[in-house]
């Protein structure tokens, strides 16, 4: 057996472009985002102005926070549908618990179910293998039976939103919607442990080979446990911003957001298959969305039609990292 | 005989379960009885041809996510296109429904052959595709059912020769769940085709080496996966005799059925039997926990805990058989 | 000759990205003859077999059946031009019964059993779940349905490796009498007591190209070893004074202890020692229990039987990282099995450092970069396209996989064929980035598919043959020839051989 051992020096066009892609992401992403921004203003002229760029970001936001759940569990490998279950516990019980208790308490309380089901999936997907698709699903089933039976058991005390929750999300100042004050340091600290800590690498690792991992010393279950319990509390976080956002509380708050926020990740560049990714791309997976769902209601395009959209989204990129992977 | 107890043991096992399980259930409650069955098996219907669908594509080593939504957008279809119409024009719906379920189900896997994503990507798309295109053909609960239709599941089947009392217990719905799956599976599991889905389960190179076509029978175990989810789809519009484009709980239901049933994640074992007294079992169960009184909220606590917990087992025994 | 060829393959070639394992492969097989394919690890048999009957599609060549071209570009059209393989591992879907597995394959079931229990196995039950057979009989019905297919050309790779010595004498019984219907058999083997007692000419293939056609009759085997290494032979005296420098190191104390390991169902009892500060060397043919006994060193699966002492302390390694806390790092001969191809060189030298819990936090990136900048430098890795590890050329990723190891401070490599399919320079490098750190006194295990190696890096071959160590050869004799022979199983004195050419039948007890 033999192998050239030289380095390609010059590969052919689409080759180039098909490595540019996978180098540099945020090009492509950030042409779309402008070209979609253009499109939106032609169709509607006037429109692109301070108030909506700030709308737009206020709703982005919390999309974003739990496409950050996404794209982490997905540079393993891994997904998490039970976002959407443990932000809408985490708001309906901030909402109801804030009648009796200080907004502080309300809000550690309203993180703890978040953080069992993060635990659980851990368990399931370190563990027991279970996949994570399945597992969260589980998870998140399960999660709704017990929101159903605490709604019960609340239904007499009525609901209040903390007033600090309300001006988070919906306030803006100066321009510039308050939740940045909460997303920006969140998002450093993802793009932080993403590039900067052990963590962070053993994520990419386990995503990219898992086999390596292992010979490397790592266990696995350690990592994914760690993994799933963060990505539980960070939409559980998302749920209380998105609370004081929509300021309705209700049992299903926060599912739509499931599947435009894996749509998010993958726009941005993450692999479904792990190992590649990064959470700049997912914001700017997230604006993209928010942009086009603006666009989608201009064009008053169905809700159903929407949903296909967002699946077909989903396969076709999927297939066209695997053949960017797939050119070695 | 040995070797049959030996290979049927788990759905043995299964079978002893859900007599005990009846046992219970009268003994909680002395006037369960045959109606109390009949609504159970009508209950049962649409789970059991979802796990059905769902035991076809992992007996072929895959996952079939979209399942629930491809009964969604059947029973909507089948709903829609009943609404309002004559009695005669549903006996055309069927078939077209049926036939649509088909093809959308070979439609997943041509995508899993073509594109080389992972099946639990792609029908992970594939839903909420589906789900979407319910919405398009209905964006609410609606629709119609042919009368005949609905009369399919209704009352018990009467043979003459048993008296009332026993016959109560064979109720249409029973017996129309018996003879489509029999009417599918056992040619099926016959043919060389069968042979071919469980080969590329149990062993996808040996399978290839064998002169098996891999992707054509992974297409084609995918299509019937979409037959079965088409036929839950009409039992949901019979029941209910609307349609609803917000997919059941059926997905969960269906794998944890599947695990349950003795068909192993990954493919090449088990077989339809299993996986159908499985979800007998797991309604009964719930039955069960309404009959204690118990909150129907709570309910559904206990049974989301037994299906995760019976998935956990099931991936932990398919890890064990993978290392071995 | 005047016999139409039954098969006629010529100029085959397979290259699989930049790597070619078929370069210019030919193979004529005449009606009625049992003809061997030979060749070393790696020259490319079991792809040419994979092409032969449709496993895989060729990228260049002709294959003629009876004079014809036939379409044998998936296994079912093979097997109706008339090419059955069986393979090494058993094509039984496991969770089907027997009966089944023959409808699948559309074989008839009376001359099946007819054959089954012509080869020895008179109490089969058709419905029994191939998975619940046996190993050696899942292979034996694996032929019989072959057989009873009645092929023009039967393919045998390594027939008899899993099977007792009864049931392949039976076998080697059936298939010479197979030739004598005017059908003929290919039969791939590394014992040359089979060879010599069935085949009528074999076939060497070298490096991916058919290097001679050799009449089998007596004295050949020598001849057949010559041809299996090529002009590597000549290689060998160069090597031995390279060898003779560096073999000058004193014996340490003993690393690791190795007693009467057994590890799943290849390797059986296996002693030995490493002690600090040398390069043992492991010589196996494919197969032979090598890849478990590396495994178990390095914490990736357990051992059945026997002891490992580290240190003249008695172990028992979980997990990988039980071996790592021990010092001992497992570089895998498969570069996809170690390395994050997706990932940067230094995340991928970097990896052991971020494993345990402890490292989670922030990295120190100053002092990362420098431990992983002074292993590039020692390895003298090329970093140009060090963003992703897959955009690297072999030899280096390879480095990579080493370099980890050494920044991590290891004190023993055991390294799986590090070498396999890089290119020569990079090999050099290897070699004498091994001896230095036996030298500094770390202790190396050193598996290698290419025997010239052992020369040139190792103070000591150890050499495994059916799960068993069957010698211990010091570095001054072994040579290629020398380690090919015991590699197969024969014994220092290579005169003894031929002996055993000269009478097919009279050395069954070879076996293992």
């Amino acid at each position: 057996m033999s192998i050239s051992t030289a380095l390609p020096e010059q590969a052919p066009l689409g080759r180039r472009i098909k490595r540019f892609m996978s180098d540099y992401p945020l090009v492509p992403l950030l042409i779309l985002l402008i070209l979609l921004v253009l499109v939106l203003q032609m169709l509607s002229p006037g429109i692109v102005n301070q108030r909506w760029i700030a709308n737009t970001v206020k709703f982005a936001i919390p999309l974003a926070l739990l496409a950050g759940c996404q794209t982490m569990t997905m540079l393993t490998g891994g997904i998490d549908l039970s976002v959407g279950t443990a932000a809408t516990m985490a708001a309906f019980i901030v909402a109801t618990q804030a009648v009796d208790n200080p907004a502080p308490v309300a809000m550690m309380i309203a993180l703890i179910p978040a953080m069992i089901i993060g635990f659980a999936n851990g368990i399931g997907v370190g563990v027991f293998r279970v996949h994570p698709l399945i597992m969260t699903l589980g998870t998140s089933l399960i999660g709704v039976g017990c929101l159903q039976v605490y709604q019960r058991t609340v239904i007499a005390s009525g609901a209040k939103v903390p007033d600090f929750l309300i001006w988070l999300g919906t306030g803006v100042t100066g321009g510039f919607p308050n939740a940045l004050l909460l997303f920006i340091p969140i998002a450093a600290l993802l793009i932080f442990i993403q590039k900067r800590t052990g963590f962070g690498r053993l994520l990419y690792a386990i995503g990219d080979n898992e086999r390596a991992t292992r010979l490397a010393g790592v266990k696995y279950w350690q990592v994914i446990l760690a993994l799933y319990m963060f990505s539980s509390i960070l939409a559980g976080i998302m749920g209380l911003l998105y609370m004081g956002l929509i300021r309705a509380p209700s049992l299903s708050l926060a599912e739509p957001l499931v599947l435009p926020s894996v749509a998010a990740a993958v726009i941005g560049g993450t692999s479904i298959f792990g190992g590649r990714g990064s959470y700049t791309g997912t914001i700017v997976g997230a604006l993209i969305l928010t942009v086009l769902t603006t666009l989608l209601t201009i064009l008053q395009m169905p809700e159903g039609a929407r949903r296909i959209l967002f699946g077909a989204i989903i396969l076709l990129v999927t297939a066209a990292y695997l053949r960017i992977i797939e050119d070695r | 005989m040995m070797r049959l107890l030996r290979q049927q043991g788990w759905v043995v096992g299964l079978l002893a379960l859900l007599v005990v399980l009846l046992i219970v259930a009268k003994l909680i409650q002395p006037s369960y009885g045959a109606g109390d069955f009949g609504s159970l098996v009508r209950a049962v219907l649409p789970y059991a041809f979802a796990v059905a669908a769902q035991t076809v594509v992992v007996i072929a080593g895959g996952i079939d996510l979209s399942v629930a939504a491809m009964m969604a957008l059947t029973s909507v279809t089948a709903a829609a296109l009943m609404a309002g119409a004559s009695e005669e024009f549903a006996l055309l719906v069927v078939p077209f429904v049926l036939l649509m379920g088909f093809a959308l189900g070979a439609l997943n896997g041509i995508l899993i052959v073509v594109s080389r994503v992972p099946d639990i990507v792609v029908t992970l798309a594939t839903l909420f595709m589906l789900q979407g295109a319910a919405l398009l053909v209905l964006n609410a609960p609606g629709g119609g059912s042919a009368e005949w239709l609905r009369n399919l599941i209704v009352g018990t089947v009467p043979i003459p020769v048993l008296p009332d009392t026993i016959a109560a217990f064979f109720p249409k719905a029973l017996l129309l769940l018996v003879v489509l799956l029999c009417v599918v599976w056992i040619p099926l599991k016959r043919s060389r085709l069968g042979l071919s889905i469980y080969a590329i389960g149990s062993n996808q190179l040996a399978a290839f080496r064998s002169g098996v076509p891999v992707a054509r029978t992974k297409i084609l175990a995918y299509a019937f996966g979409g037959l079965f989810g088409a036929m839950g789809g009409l039992s949901l519009t019979m029941s209910t005799g609307i349609g609803a484009p917000i997919p059941g709980p059926y997905l969960m239901a269906s794998v944890a059925a599947v695990v349950l049933g003795g068909v192993v994640l990954g493919g090449g074992k088990g077989g339809l039997l299993g996986p159908i007294i499985a979800v007998f079992v797991l309604r009964l169960a719930r039955t069960i926990l309404t009959l204690l009184a118990i909150d129907p909220n709570v309910t559904a606590i206990v049974e989301g805990t037994i299906l995760v917990a019976v998935v956990m087992f099931g991936a932990f025994i398919a890890m064990r058989s993978r290392s071995r | 000759m005047t016999k139409q060829p039954l098969l006629e393959a010529t100029g085959v070639a397979k290259r699989y990205g930049a790597v070619s394992a078929l370069k210019n492969a030919s193979l004529t097989v005449l009606p009625g003859e049992v003809h061997a394919l030979m060749g070393a690890n790696g020259a490319g048999k079991s792809t040419l077999v994979k092409i032969l009957t449709g496993a895989i599609s060729s990228n260049a060549g002709r294959i003629l059946v009876r004079g014809q071209e036939r379409d044998i570009r998936s296994p079912a059209k093979a097997r109706v031009a008339g090419l059955v393989p069986v393979y090494q591992e058993p094509s039984l879907i496991p969770d089907l019964d027997v009966l089944s597995n023959l409808r699948l394959t559309r074989t008839p079931v009376e001359p099946f059993r007819e054959w089954v229990r012509e080869l020895g196995v008179p109490d089969l039950d058709l419905r029994e779940m191939a998975r619940d057979v046996p190993l050696a009989i899942q292979r034996v019905l694996d032929l019989a349905r072959a057989l009873a297919v009645e092929p023009d050309v039967m393919l045998l790779d390594e027939m008899t490796a899993a099977l007792p010595a009864n049931l392949a004498e039976r076998v080697l019984d059936v298939v010479k009498r197979q030739s004598q219907t005017g059908r003929s058999v290919i039969f791939i083997s590394h014992r040359f007591v089979e060879i010599s007692a069935l085949c009528d000419r074999a076939t060497i293939l070298r490096d991916g190209e058919t290097v001679g056609v050799v009449d089998i009759e007596p004295g050949i085997e020598e001849r057949i070893v010559e041809l299996m290494l090529g002009a590597k032979v000549e290689k060998k005296r160069v090597a031995r004074k390279q060898a003779d420098v560096d073999a000058s190191v004193s014996a340490g104390s003993t690393r690791i202890a190795v007693r009467g390991l057994k590890v799943g169902t290849k390797l059986h009892d296996v002693s030995f020692d490493l002690r600090d500060g040398e390069v043992a060397g492991v010589v196996a043919l494919e197969g032979q229990g090598q890849d478990e006994l590396f495994a178990a060193l390095a914490g990736s699966i357990r051992p059945e039987g026997g002891t490992i002492e580290v240190d003249g302390k008695p172990v028992h390694f979980h997990h990988p990282v039980d071996a790592i806390e021990h010092g001992i790092a497992y570089v895998p001969g498969d570069r996809t099995e170690a390395l994050a191809m997706q990932q940067s060189v230094r995340e991928n030298i970097a990896l052991p450092f971020s494993a345990a819990f402890r490292n989670w936090g922030p990295i120190r990136m100053a002092r990362e970069g420098a431990t992983v900048q002074s292993a590039i430098e020692r390895l003298q890795i090329d970093t140009r396209a060090q963003r992703e590890v897959q955009r690297l050329s072999g030899g280096n990723q390879q480095k990579v996989t080493i370099a980890r190891w050494i920044a991590a401070d290891a004190r023993t490599l055991l390294c799986f064929d590090p070498t396999r399919g890089i290119d020569v320079g990079t090999k050099q490098e290897i070699y004498r980035l091994l001896r230095q750190l036996a030298d500094q006194g770390k202790s190396v295990l050193f598996y290698t598919s290419e025997l010239e190696e052992v020369q040139l890096v190792c103070d000591r071959a150890i050499v495994i043959f059916g799960g068993k160590v069957v010698d211990i050869l010091p570095v001054e004799i072994a040579d290629e020839a020398a380690l090919t022979r015991a590699a197969y199983g024969l014994s220092r004195d290579s005169k003894a051989e031929v002996g055993v050419l000269a009478e097919p039948h009279s050395a069954p007890e070879a076996r293992p």
